[in-house]
């Protein structure tokens, strides 16, 4: 395995990594007919360019952070929890529903409520996919992807039925939330939601690299039939593992409903659990690099808003660029697994 | 009796690109490597054929635009993971998302405009029928043709099967990989071009056929990667979106893309079904029960044993 031959310094793969990007959105970008630099400062200026884009993009990292901590546990598990999509919804449905229950002048008291009911509701929708998973045999790519379309349909029937706006059901939203339940943002800082996204790294870290739990779900992932044999449960572990995610997952649901948008859209969950997971397989399933990647996918998202304005482009660019990063990545890490093989005379 | 042969037409039409990209994606699956990028390239491959279309004027070249960008996604996909040891599940995940992204990016321009379609070849009696229908039709027998009567299908069976075993017999595994997986992805492509010159004509953000591709993924398990169950699969689905529309009119109650999700738990259920007869407590019960036993070997359908397992030939 360990042959002596080739292996790429850190900096050299980075180089390797942002030359494939940069090479293929400028393909992209030329194939839209789209001015590349002009695109690019577009992008930066939108996601970076004043005080208040800054901390905006600040709060789309918060929700990108908390998924992809979950989405660490779930891999370490050996699962591949594509429908955290759906449990980010979730989340969000269970906060607002939990929340309509409280009137106006009911203090904070049910924002704490609503952000637990967030958690559940994630957690709930993941452990149903990892029971179909578990009990059933039903590959989770398929129960998480079917259970995702479920929830936005659940979502828009509350939105056009029971919790539509008095007078015309409209897809832009419920009605808003008393502002008792708008999580505080003093200056326009996330402040709490900085605050859990750092709590889960800080927990997943601990979680993944301590604790007894994380090594029996990390060998459960690793090797199931083996971690059965050992008396581990690797289907417990996996249903734990999931539940988990989905409560990272329903918070950052909860927290789009009372921190941004104080009320349940159709698109909530913005997409940021399809994100989360290109920014953990970019990071190379690792805690460390998510961190930034995700800061950086934030600012992406947040300057692309500007690109239909500035350059008459589609905001999608985004996500293209994101799904080009990632796939450099692995691109890069099976060029070099090649080269050292051939120079190891394999 | 009109309203019946329109119901029949209009599953025939709604299943032609499901049964198209099934069935590829199954010959891709059979030769050992799952493509979960399906969703992604059928959006892509609509908006490549539309864009063709509109620009050249002809829906048959906008047609097999869409098929080549299939091809082109799908050759990404296997060459990477053949030749570069990537993760077949990891790079065709990215690439779904990528690819749906891209042509939303690439296909802003082309949005909401009128163009070409395929129109209509009609059978005196029936009435109009697409010619995808007659294209996914041909394809069912070609690909059971191919696969079962052939040496070259015989070939990409065993080399989904035991790559090993193939490979130590003179079969070139990788060249016969690629060769499969460039074909499922042509027939994915050929699926997306069905959906915006024939099923739901012309581009847009949503087009209409976002998330028709992990259908056509779960209909190949539900099929048991056998052509004719698959196409059953196909069909089944594309009665259950022909039958929402109808719904719609019985519930108006309920707001109409409450149906567009009602597949999915559908597929959930079916796979379950499907899984059901690889259960111990429900073998035990078929071995005591012969109806049970009937209905569970039905179901009951294994997949390709080197099924998203990377070979390499250098080993």
């Amino acid at each position: 395995m360990s042959a002596p031959g080739f292996r790429m310094a850190a900096p050299v793969r980075l180089v390797a990594v942002a030359a494939f990007a940069v090479a293929a959105t400028l393909i992209i970008l030329l194939l839209a007919g789209a001015p590349p630099l002009d695109a690019v400062s577009v992008i930066l200026d939108g996601g970076v360019g004043s005080r208040i884009r800054a901390l905006q993009s600040l709060g789309v990292w918060t929700p990108l952070m908390l998924c992809s901590a979950g989405l660490l546990l779930t891999f370490a598990a050996g699962l591949w929890n594509i429908g955290i999509e759906g449990q980010v919804v979730m989340g969000a449905i269970a906060a607002t529903c939990l929340l309509r229950f409280f009137g106006e002048g009911a203090g904070t008291f049910p924002l704490v409520l609503g952000l637990l009911a967030g958690m559940a509701g994630g957690a709930l929708w993941a452990w149903l996919s990892g029971a179909l998973r578990v009990y059933g045999r039903v590959h989770e790519i398929f129960s998480g992807l079917g259970l995702n379309f479920v929830a936005i349909g659940l979502t828009l029937w509350l939105i056009l039925g029971p919790w539509r706006q008095p007078g015309a059901a409209s897809l832009s939203g419920t009605e808003p939330l008393p502002d008792d339940f708008w999580l505080p943002m003093p200056g326009g800082f996330p402040l709490w939601q900085t605050v859990l996204a750092a709590a889960a790294v800080i927990a997943v870290r601990i979680i993944l690299t301590k604790s007894r739990w994380g090594l029996v779900v990390k060998a459960s992932g690793q090797n199931a039939s083996a971690a059965a044999l050992w008396g581990l449960r690797p289907g417990l572990r996996a249903l734990q593992a999931m539940a988990a995610c989905g409560a990272l997952a329903g918070l950052a649901g909860a927290l789009q409903v009372t921190g941004l948008y104080h009320r349940l859209l159709p698109s909530i969950s913005s997409g940021y659990g399809y994100t989360a997971l290109l920014a953990v397989m970019m990071a190379g399933f690792k805690l460390g690099p998510v961190i930034p990647i995700c800061f950086f996918f934030a600012i992406l998202n947040v300057g692309s808003i500007q690109l239909p304005l500035g350059l008459r482009l589609d905001s999608s660019l985004a996500g293209v660029i994101q799904g080009v990063l990632a796939l450099s990545v692995f691109v890069v890490a099976g060029l070099e697994l090649r080269l050292r093989r051939r120079k190891g005379g394999a | 009796m009109d309203m019946f042969i329109a119901t029949i037409l209009g599953i025939l039409a709604a299943g032609s690109p499901l049964v198209l990209a099934s069935l590829g994606e199954t010959i891709s699956e059979r030769a050992g490597v799952v493509n979960l990028s399906l969703d992604g390239a059928m959006l892509l491959s609509a908006m490549a054929a539309f864009a063709l279309a509109l620009t050249t004027g002809s829906a048959w070249l906008g047609f097999l635009f869409g098929g080549l960008t299939g091809a082109a996604v799908a050759g990404f996909l296997v060459v990477v993971s053949v030749y570069l040891g990537c993760s077949q599940m990891a790079i065709g995940f990215i690439l779904t998302l990528l690819c749906r992204d891209l042509a939303y990016f690439l296909g802003n321009d082309y949005a909401r405009l009128p163009g070409p379609d395929l129109g209509y070849w009609s059978i005196p009696g029936l009435g109009g029928i697409s010619p995808v229908v007659y294209v996914s039709v041909i394809a069912m027998f070609l690909v059971w043709r191919w696969m079962f009567f052939t040496r070259s299908g015989l070939r990409a069976r065993a080399v989904g099967e035991s790559p090993q075993a193939a490979f130590s017999r003179g079969v070139k595994v990788n060249r016969i990989r690629i060769l499969c997986v460039l074909t499922g992805g042509f027939m994915a492509g050929l699926a997306g071009g069905a959906y915006s010159l024939a099923i739901k004509n012309g581009w847009g953000r949503p087009q209409g056929c976002e998330g028709a591709g992990w259908i056509c993924l779960a209909i190949v398990i539900f099929g048991g990667w056998s052509p004719w169950k698959v196409v059953a699969g196909a069909y089944f689905f594309a009665a259950l979106q022909v039958a929402g529309i109808h719904l719609q009119d019985l519930f108006p109650g309920l707001p109409g893309p409450v149906f567009q999700v009602a597949p999915f738990p559908i597929m959930i259920l079916t796979l379950l079904l499907a899984n059901l007869g690889r259960m111990r407590r429900v073998k035990d019960l078929a071995a005591r029960n012969p109806f049970v036993k009937k209905i569970v070997s039905g179901l009951n359908a294994s997949a390709p044993e080197a099924l998203g397992k990377d070979f390499n030939e250098d080993m």
